[in-house]
């Protein structure tokens, strides 16, 4: 890969280089470089805005990446995809789309599908067990715009137990969960864990993370600092996520936009 | 595909009565279904990836298309036209695309220039070729509200095979059309070509709007495509049921067109289609179970009225309670002056009630039976206990706790109540000081 090519440990199962991302010609992430090692569960942490989402979408190839590359299980992601579990932010998609909950759990398993097959009776099996994992075979017929929002949230968790993946990304999981809710998928979490399998986390409440990760990312564009969250997970890198809005880098960005619609910058 | 055959036996049954063996207009009565069940069933997809506006921009896009097409050519031959619209069409998508990324304009507003622009200069172009080239245009104002009735045996040899063929892809890639139109970004990762598979739905939906332009035209197009969709979204939660309703819906009124500008002369066929499909539409929106609007409407009757009808019971008990009397007899004066309903609704809601037999007519005036008594027990008790669950779990003052419990009580199941009372372990009281009826008690009572 050119530079400075790192030396990979073999357990890192993620590995972020230099990964710049821009929404049109605005850039919101900037230069981010970490690797994340097998069997954590690592929260990644910052304020609205930072980039967590954007971070997860450009590791996946949702949205493209201006510079940088991502590699998963050393491979570039493409090749690994159905190791590769996700669950999007609730409000990315219309819950008013004509489908039920175990139709929504098995897209799960499109990817081991394959194309132009539909999905099998085994697939339904399964997709139906991992429902009740998460506590929704009651609602599995119901159309999913008649779910309240923790429960359409549990049905996109069981969504990507289906996809039976190594590395789990997941985005904002308990947001709108009540506790109890949250209690059941933290353990849920835990389990994969258990099987040494990485699951990827953006989290908002800052008072459980020492209890669900062993792992941070704290990131507001720009990596902040990641490592084990006992260590990581400190006041002063706190509120170098938090506190201030970074002011400099903001501005940067936008005299950048303003460079590349000017055309100054290419 | 069974839609299809029995659209097919549909078809044979009225061609045998109505239409001579062998005739175009059997031909065209067959173009017709084959374009209402492909625009049906593409059309589901547009309308589910809310690109109503754009299948209509890309329609109306279409028109300088043709005439340029014509103009360059000088012959007309369906297959050049299905070219020449499908390049301005599709010209006319990717304008509405691009605009919102690289000015402040907005897609709706792109749609309406894009469409506007296209179409004007479609007619424009139109005005010229009838100028130059004499009689022979008469045939190219026909795709602004379509004629299905000068369709010949090659043109529907075209629409045909490319129904067909859509109807065929959209199969074939179901699963993933309808995993890409719900949660992009998942289909992605599950590395789907997201752009390709987006290119080629819309390539279906111009391919819809551009077969049915002969027979239905530019300007009504766009209803073809949605409308059937439309309405069957009011029938089903599911999309492959929506699908083969809409198509169901579009081949219905590919027969009903057809159908009757058959018998009926001077009717247009394309016309007469989009005017099944929207009433087809509007009744759905009225009668289909669940979403439509009646439905929904006696629904919130239905139980206004049962709400009517436990309180009427309810104060009966009340009062009966209070007068430590069970047989007391009320008039109609009571209830109408108590409730503030009119003299009519109450009647009619008392009449029910003596139907039920929880009220009996008695001296000119009104008793509660057994039964009644029963099941006004079970309302107070409703009331009874949920303000006691409020006033001790909740911590609520007793004085609050009325209006909740007012409506609560038309709403707990029996599973609940049951709850209830073993959490609270069977209270006697509720918070107010008045005894909360159950089972033994009012055995008691109805024997002194
Ligand atoms: N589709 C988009 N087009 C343009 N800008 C976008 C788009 N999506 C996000 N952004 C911008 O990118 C930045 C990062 O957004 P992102 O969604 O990644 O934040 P986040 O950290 O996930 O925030 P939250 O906690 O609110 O979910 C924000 O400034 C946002 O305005
Ligand atoms: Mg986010």
């Amino acid at each position: 890969m050119g530079r400075e090519s790192k030396k990979v440990d073999e357990e890192t199962v993620a590995d972020v280089h230099d990964l710049t991302v821009s929404y049109h010609i605005h850039p919101v992430l900037w230069d981010v470089d970490f690797q994340v090692p097998r069997g954590k569960l690592m929260a990644i942490v910052g304020p609205n805005g930072a980039g967590k989402s954007t971070l997860i979408k450009a590791m996946l190839g949702i949205i493209p990446s201006t510079t940088g590359w991502v590699k998963i299980f050393n491979e570039p992601y493409q090749k690994v995809r159905h190791r590769i579990g996700y669950v999007p932010q609730r409000g990315s998609v219309d819950w008013d789309f004509p489908t039920t909950a175990i139709d929504v759990v098995t897209m799960g398993r499109y990817g081991k599908i394959g194309w132009f097959r539909r999905p099998g009776k085994k697939d339904r099996e399964i997709s139906y067990t991992y429902l009740e994992k998460v506590g929704m075979q009651d609602f599995a017929q119901r159309q999913i715009s008649q779910l309240s929002g923790g429960q359409q949230q549990r049905v996109f968790l069981a969504r990507a137990l289906a996809q039976e993946a190594d590395i789990y990304f997941m985005d904002e999981p308990f947001a709108g969960v009540d506790v109890v809710t949250e209690k059941a998928i933290v353990n849920l979490l835990f389990e994969l864990r258990e099987q040494s399998k990485t699951v990827i986390v953006v989290h908002h409440d800052l008072q459980t993370v020492n209890e669900y990760f062993d792992w941070i990312l704290l990131l507001n564009m720009r990596k902040i600092a990641i490592g084990n969250v006992d260590d990581t997970f400190n006041e002063e890198n706190l509120r170098k996520t938090y506190g201030g809005k970074l002011a400099i880098l903001s501005k940067a960005a936008n005299a950048m936009t303003k460079g590349r619609v000017d055309g100054i910058i290419d | 595909m069974e839609l299809l055959t029995s659209n097919w036996w549909l078809f044979d049954e009225i061609g045998k009565y109505f239409l001579p063996e062998g005739s175009t207009r059997r031909w065209v009565m067959f173009g017709a279904i084959l374009l209402g069940i492909s625009s049906g069933v593409i059309g589901s997809f547009a309308l589910l990836r809310k690109q109503s506006l754009l299948s209509d921009a890309m329609a109306h896009a279409a028109l300088p298309g043709i005439c340029l097409i014509y103009m360059l050519t000088g012959v007309k031959d369906p297959l050049l036209f299905l070219v020449g619209a499908s390049i301005t069409g599709l010209l006319g998508a990717i304008i509405v695309s691009e605009i919102p990324r690289h000015t402040r304009i907005k897609s709706d507003t792109a749609i309406g220039l894009v469409l506007s622009v296209f179409f004007a200069f479609g007619i424009v172009l139109l005005t010229v070729i009838q100028k130059n080239f004499g009689g022979n245009q008469a045939g190219l104002d026909a795709f602004l509200f379509g004629k299905a009735a000068l369709l010949v045996r090659y043109d529907l040899y075209v629409i045909g095979t490319m129904c067909l063929l859509l109807i065929g892809i959209t199969l074939l890639f179901y699963k993933e059309f309808k995993l890409l139109t719900f949660d992009r970004g998942f289909a992605i990762t599950l590395g789907l070509p997201a752009k390709k598979l987006e290119l080629c739905m819309t390539l279906l939906i111009v391919l819809a709007v551009m077969v049915g332009l002969q027979a239905v035209g530019v300007v009504l197009m766009v209803a073809m495509l949605i409308f059937p969709a439309a309405a069957a979204r009011q029938w089903t939660d599911q999309l492959g049921r929506m699908i083969i309703i809409a198509a169901f819906v579009g081949g219905f009124a590919g027969v009903v067109g057809s159908f009757c500008s058959a018998i009926m002369s001077k009717v247009p066929t394309g016309p007469v289609m989009v005017v099944v499909c929207s009433t087809m539409l509007i009744f759905s929106m009225f009668f289909a179970p669940n979403r439509g609007l009646i439905p929904k409407w006696l629904r919130l009757r239905n139980n206004r009225q049962r709400i009517r009808r436990e309180n009427i019971l309810k104060s009966c008990y009340k009062t009966c309670e209070e007068r430590e009397n069970w047989k007391v007899i009320f008039t109609l004066k009571d209830f109408t002056t108590y409730f503030r309903f009119s003299n009519y609704a109450t009647r009619q809601l008392l009449h029910y009630l003596v139907k039920k037999q929880r009220l009996v007519s008695f001296n000119g005036g009104w008793q509660l039976t057994p039964q009644g008594l029963d099941k006004a027990e079970q309302i107070i008790r409703k009331h009874r206990l949920w303000e006691v669950y409020l006033t001790e779990k909740m911590d609520i003052a007793s004085d609050h706790v009325h209006r909740d419990a007012e409506d609560i009580e038309h709403a707990l199941d029996d599973k609940t109540v049951q709850q209830l009372e073993e959490e609270l372990q069977s209270p006697t009281q509720d918070p107010h000081g008045k005894s909360i009826p159950n089972v033994d008690f009012s055995r008691e009572r109805k024997t002194t």
